[in-house]
C-alpha cells in the first residue's frame, strides 16, 4: 500500500462502473445544482456570488462529487446549504484550516470556501495570514458587506469609522482592515476584488481565482441592503458610482505596485491586482514525500516501520 | 527481594560477586549532562538483554540546565514501576547528592564524582559511598578540549563495570548511537567508556549480576510512550496530522513530522491549536482518520471544534498528553487532570469517546484501537496518556507488524442517497462519506454544526433536535456494551479494590503484589475505556467492602478526584472513594499502600 496523498484515491476507478465518463457527462444545470432555497434576505448581494458560482461550476464542467464547498459562520456562510455538492459548514472564522486539511489530503477536489467579512478577518484572522502565506492550494471569496449581519448590525473590522452600529452608537471608532492589503502582505498568491453587481465581473474573477495554482484571495463586494444600505454605491455606476477597472498597464506580479492599487480610497480598482507564481505548500509536500518515499522504495508499510522498530531495539 | 537486592545484608559485604534480580539506578546531575543518553543506554541494553526495564526522568522546564535526574529500573523479572526507592544513585554534583541521596535506600550506594562532590560524614553510616573523579578522569581519557563532555559515557562504563553488563552490546549501542557523526566524535565517546569500564572498583564495591530472565517470544523494542503513541498511528493507517508546539505532546508531532513522509503522509504544524483541529477535521473529512493532539492548555482551544466533530459526526483522533495544570502550570510533569475535560469539556451535550494508555507498549494498540473507534463510530476519540508515560521508557515485545498494520485507505465507492445523519440505522451508528464520492440521488450532504435533518441541512425542529441528539448518544451506548469488563488482579472479591486508569497501573499492581504478600486482602482493576466506561463495573465494586480510585489528580470541592467523581455520579455508590495527589510526580508503591492504610485505620484521606 504505498498510496501517497498525491495519488489519485485508490478505489475512485470504482465511479466509472456507475457515473458516466466525464467526456459524456453534461454540465451541471442550475437546477442540478441548486440545494436549499437561500435564506438571505431580498436583494442580498450574495445571491450574485451564489448564481455566478453556479455559472462557473456549468462553464467548467466541474461534477457534484468532485468539488467541496466549505465555510464557517456568518450569513454569507450559509453558501453551502444552498449548492448541490459535498459540503461543510464548519465553526465560526475557522473555514480555511478545515479547507487546509481537505486540499493537502485530497488533491482532486476542487476546494472552494466562501465567507465574510467578520468569519475572514475578525475571528479568522490569523487563519487567513497564514493560510495565505503557506499558499495552500484553494479558492477563497470573502463576501465583504462592512458589517455583521447575522447577528444584526454590529461593527465589522471592515466597517468603515463613523459607521452607526449596535455596537458603536456614535459611529465606529477602530480603524478598518484593508483586506487587499492584508492578503498581499500575508503572502498570497492571487489578490482580487469584485462587486456583486458586476456580474461578469465576478465570474471573470472567481475563474481566474480556480485556475490559479495556489492559494486564490477574492474580496467581493456584497450588499447587506438590511444594515447597510449602499454602502458600496460610489462603486456602481447604475448608483451614480464608478466602476474602475485595474489599470492596463499593472504588473500583476509587482507586489508593490499591487499595494499601492490597494490602498486607493473606496471606490478603488476591481480585477487581478496581484498574481505571483510560487509553489504550494500542496506541492512542496509532495515533492518531501516523494523523497522520502525513494528511500524505502519497494517497502511496504509495515516493512517500513520494522525496519524503523529494528532501530530500536 | 530478599536476598537479590543490593541493599540486602550480606555477610562480609566483601568485594565479590552479588547475584541480584533488579536494580534500581538513579543517575542525578544537570539537564546538559547527557544524563538521559546513559538512561537511554541501559534502558535499551535491558531491552535488547530480554530483560524488563522501566524508566522515569524529570526534566526541568528550561531550554539548559537546572537539575535533572534520570532514573532505571532494571529487572529479569515484572518491572512494574520505576521504584520507590533507589538501589544506586550517581551523583554528578553537590545538589545532585545532597537532594537525591534522600531517594535512596538504607544501605544503598551512592556513587559520586569525587571532583564535584564533598560527601557528608553524617550520610557515610546509612549508605554506602564510592568516590571516583568522574570529570578529570574523562578529560585524562579522551583530551583537554573534551572539557565535561563525556562524562556521561564514562559513568556508563563504571555502572557497566559495577553490575557485569555485556560490554559487546553496549559498545555496540554506542556506536549505532554516534554513528551519524564524525568518527572523532565515536572514538571519544569508545574511548571514555573504555576508561570508565576500566576504572578499578575492586577494592570499594563487590560486582553485581543480573539473574537471568525469561526468554521472550519475541524481540524486545524499547522506546518512549510517545514514540509508541505515534507509531501506534501510523500503524492504524493514519496519513495525515496537524498540530502546534506544546510539550509533553511536541515528541509526537516531530516524529510524524518526520516520519509521515516515507508512508506517503503529510503533518502539519499550525499557527494556533485551533487551526490543527480543524486542519485534521478537514483531512479526516476527506477520508481517512487524521490525528491532532496537545497538551491541556491546547486541548481547552480545541473544544469548540471538538464539540463541531461530535455534532458532525466526523471521525478524528485527539491525544492529550497530560501534564500539571491549570494554565500553563507544570509543563514537565506529570498529572491526570485533564479526565474531565476529556468526557465532558465543551459546549453542550456532546458525547465522545476517551480512552487511556497504561503503559507505553499500550500507548501503540491504544492509538489503533482510537482510530478504528473513530471510524466505526464517526466520532471524535480523544487518548489520554500523560507526561510518565510520554517521556519514560519502556522495552517491549515488539509488534507483529504484518497483523496489525491496516489500510484505512477512503472508500469513494458511489453510495444512493446522501445521508450523513440517517435516523433509521440501529444504534445511530453512521459511517462518514467522504467527498469525491458519486451520489445516485443526486443529493449531496452537508456536513454540518448546525443541527440539522438527515441529509445535514438545518433544522430547529424540536424533535429533531430530541432525535439527533439521541443519535449522538445512543450510537456511543453501543459502543459502551461492547467493551470487555476490566480484569480484576487479585481475587475478585476482598476487601479493598484499588482502581486506576492511565500511567498508574503499574504503581497500582505492584501495591496489590506487595500487600497480599503481606497477607492483606488488596485487589485492583484498570480503566482503559474512560467514556463510555465498560459494563459489569458494579459487579465488581460488590464484591469489596472498599473502592479506593487511585490517581494523579486532586480531590476537589467534594472530595473525590475525577475518575472517582465520574464513577460516583453513574453508580451512586458511597463505598468509592479517592486517593489523589498533586505533586506532580507519579505514584510511589508506599504512597498508595500508605494511603490505604490510613482510611482503613483512622478512616482519614492522606497522602
Amino acid at each position: 500500500m504505498s498510496s501517497s496523498l498525491t495519488d489519485a484515491p485508490a478505489r475512485a476507478g470504482d465511479l466509472t462502473s456507475v457515473v458516466l465518463p466525464a467526456s459524456d457527462r453534461k454540465p451541471l444545470s442550475k437546477k442540478e445544482l441548486a440545494a436549499d432555497q437561500p435564506t438571505w434576505c431580498p436583494g442580498c448581494g450574495d445571491f450574485s456570488v451564489l448564481a455566478l458560482y453556479f455559472k462557473l461550476i456549468e462553464k467548467r464542467k466541474l461534477w457534484h462529487e468532485k468539488i467541496t464547498t466549505i465555510a464557517g459562520i456568518g450569513c454569507s456562510s450559509r453558501f453551502p446549504y444552498f449548492v448541490q455538492a459535498h459540503g461543510v459548514h464548519y465553526i465560526h472564522g475557522r473555514a480555511l484550516p478545515f479547507a487546509s486539511g481537505v486540499s493537502l489530503s485530497r488533491p482532486d477536489l476542487h476546494v472552494f470556501v466562501f465567507g465574510g467579512d467578520g468569519d475572514a478577518f475578525s475571528i479568522g484572522g490569523n487563519h487567513f495570514n497564514h493560510t495565505a502565506r503557506k499558499n495552500i492550494r484553494m479558492t477563497y471569496v470573502v463576501m465583504d458587506n462592512w458589517v455583521y449581519g447575522l447577528t444584526k448590525k454590529q461593527t465589522s473590522p471592515t466597517s468603515p469609522q463613523g459607521f452607526k452600529s449596535k455596537t458603536d452608537v456614535g459611529g465606529a471608532v477602530d480603524r478598518p482592515i484593508n483586506p487587499l492589503k492584508q492578503a498581499i502582505s500575508a503572502g498570497a498568491t492571487f489578490v482580487a476584488r469584485t462587486t456583486h453587481t458586476n456580474p461578469n465581473h465576478v465570474l471573470q474573477m472567481m475563474e481566474a481565482a480556480m485556475d490559479h495554482d495556489g492559494f486564490s484571495f477574492v474580496e467581493c463586494l456584497s450588499e447587506c441592503v438590511e444594515f447597510y444600505e449602499g454602502a458600496f454605491d460610489a462603486s456602481n455606476p447604475r448608483k451614480g458610482g464608478v466602476f474602475n477597472t485595474v489599470p492596463a498597464d499593472h504588473d500583476v506580479a509587482d507586489e508593490i505596485a499591487a499595494y499601492k492599487l490597494a490602498d486607493a480610497a473606496f471606490p478603488g480598482y476591481f480585477g487581478i491586482l496581484y498574481k505571483a507564481s510560487c509553489p504550494t505548500k500542496n506541492a512542496n509536500e509532495a515533492k518531501i514525500n516523494a523523497a522520502a518515499q525513494e528511500k524505502v522504495k519497494g517497502l511496504k508499510d509495515w516493512q517500513i516501520l520494522k525496519q524503523t522498530f529494528d532501530r530500536l531495539k | 527481594m530478599s536476598e537479590a537486592t543490593i541493599t540486602a545484608p550480606s555477610a562480609g559485604r566483601s568485594p565479590g560477586l552479588s547475584r541480584i534480580s533488579e536494580a534500581v539506578i538513579r543517575i542525578a546531575g544537570n539537564s546538559q549532562d547527557g544524563i538521559q543518553a546513559i538512561g537511554g543506554f541501559l534502558a535499551r541494553l535491558a531491552g535488547r538483554s530480554e530483560q524488563e526495564v522501566m524508566t522515569f526522568m524529570t526534566i526541568p522546564s528550561t531550554i539548559s540546565g537546572g537539575p535533572s535526574i534520570f532514573q532505571v529500573r532494571i529487572g529479569s523479572g515484572e518491572v512494574l514501576s520505576a521504584g520507590d526507592d533507589a538501589d544506586v544513585l550517581m551523583a554528578f554534583y553537590q545538589h545532585s547528592y545532597e537532594n537525591h541521596v534522600g531517594s535512596l535506600k538504607k544501605g544503598g550506594i551512592v556513587l559520586y564524582d569525587s571532583d564535584h562532590v564533598e560527601p557528608n560524614p553524617e550520610w557515610h553510616k546509612e549508605y554506602r559511598h564510592v568516590g571516583v573523579p568522574i570529570s578529570s578522569r574523562t578529560v585524562e581519557a579522551i583530551g583537554g578540549t573534551a572539557k565535561d563532555k563525556g562524562k556521561n559515557i564514562f559513568a556508563l562504563g563504571l555502572v557497566a563495570k559495577m553490575f557485569d553488563l555485556n560490554v559487546t552490546k553496549l559498545t555496540q549501542l554506542i556506536s549505532e548511537r554516534f554513528s551519524g557523526k564524525d568518527t572523532s566524535v565515536l572514538n571519544n565517546a569508545l574511548t571514555a567508556f573504555h576508561a570508565g569500564y576500566g576504572h578499578s572498583l575492586e577494592n570499594t564495591l563487590e560486582t553485581f549480576r543480573f539473574a537471568e530472565s525469561q526468554k521472550k517470544d519475541r524481540p524486545q523494542v524499547v522506546m518512549s510512550g510517545n514514540e509508541a503513541l505515534a507509531y501506534g498511528l501510523i500503524a492504524a493507517g493514519v496519513r495525515f496530522g496537524a498540530g502546534y508546539p506544546i510539550t509533553p505532546w511536541s515528541d509526537i508531532m516531530e516524529l510524524l513530522r518526520r516520519e509521515l513522509p516515507k508512508y506517503g503522509g503529510t503533518f502539519v504544524q499550525c499557527e494556533d491549536e485551533i487551526a490543527s483541529i480543524s486542519m485534521a477535521l478537514g483531512a479526516s473529512y476527506g477520508g481517512r482518520v487524521a490525528v491532532t493532539g496537545s497538551s491541556g492548555p491546547g486541548i481547552s482551544l480545541k473544544t469548540e471544534a471538538l464539540g463541531w466533530a461530535v455534532m458532525a459526526e466526523v471521525p478524528l483522533v485527539i491525544c492529550d498528553i497530560q501534564r500539571g495544570g491549570p494554565s500553563t502550570g507544570m509543563p514537565t510533569n506529570v498529572e491526570q487532570s485533564d479526565l474531565n475535560i476529556a468526557v465532558f469539556g465543551g459546549h453542550g451535550d456532546s458525547p465522545r469517546v476517551v480512552l487511556a494508555p497504561a503503559n507505553v507498549e499500550d500507548c501503540f494498540y491504544t492509538a489503533i484501537e482510537a482510530v478504528n473507534i473513530a471510524r466505526e463510530y464517526s466520532v471524535p476519540v480523544l487518548i489520554l496518556s500523560d507526561q510518565a508515560i510520554a517521556t519514560r521508557i519502556e522495552a517491549f515485545e515488539e509488534p507483529n507488524f504484518e497483523k496489525v498494520f491496516q489500510d484505512i485507505s477512503p472508500d469513494f465507492s458511489p453510495v444512493p442517497d446522501g445521508k450523513p445523519y440517517d435516523l433509521s440505522v440501529p444504534d445511530g451508528i453512521t459511517r462518514h462519506v467522504p467527498p469525491g464520492t458519486f451520489i445516485q440521488s443526486g443529493k449531496y450532504p452537508i456536513i454540518t454544526g448546525l443541527e440539522h435533518d438527515e441529509a445535514g441541512h438545518p433544522t430547529a425542529s424540536p424533535k429533531l433536535h430530541l432525535q439527533m441528539t439521541a443519535k449522538r448518544r445512543k450510537k456511543l451506548q453501543a459502543l459502551g456494551s461492547r467493551w470487555p469488563t476490566p480484569r480484576v488482579h487479585g481475587p475478585s472479591e476482598g476487601n479493598v479494590l484499588l482502581v486506576g486508569w492511565g500511567s498508574t497501573q503499574g504503581p497500582i499492581k505492584e501495591a496489590v503484589d506487595r500487600a497480599r504478600a503481606a497477607g492483606d486482602s488488596v485487589s485492583s482493576i484498570h480503566i482503559r475505556y474512560i467514556n463510555p466506561l465498560p459494563p459489569g463495573l458494579e459487579d465488581i465494586f460488590a464484591g469489596f467492602n472498599h473502592v479506593f480510585v487511585v490517581e494523579l489528580n486532586d480531590e476537589g470541592i467534594y472530595g473525590h478526584g475525577q475518575l472517582a467523581g465520574l464513577l460516583r455520579a453513574k453508580y451512586c455508590d458511597p463505598k468509592i472513594r479517592s486517593i489523589t495527589k498533586t505533586d506532580g510526580l507519579t505514584f510511589k508503591v508506599k504512597e498508595i499502600l500508605g494511603a490505604v492504610r490510613n482510611y482503613l485505620e483512622a478512616g482519614v484521606r492522606k497522602i
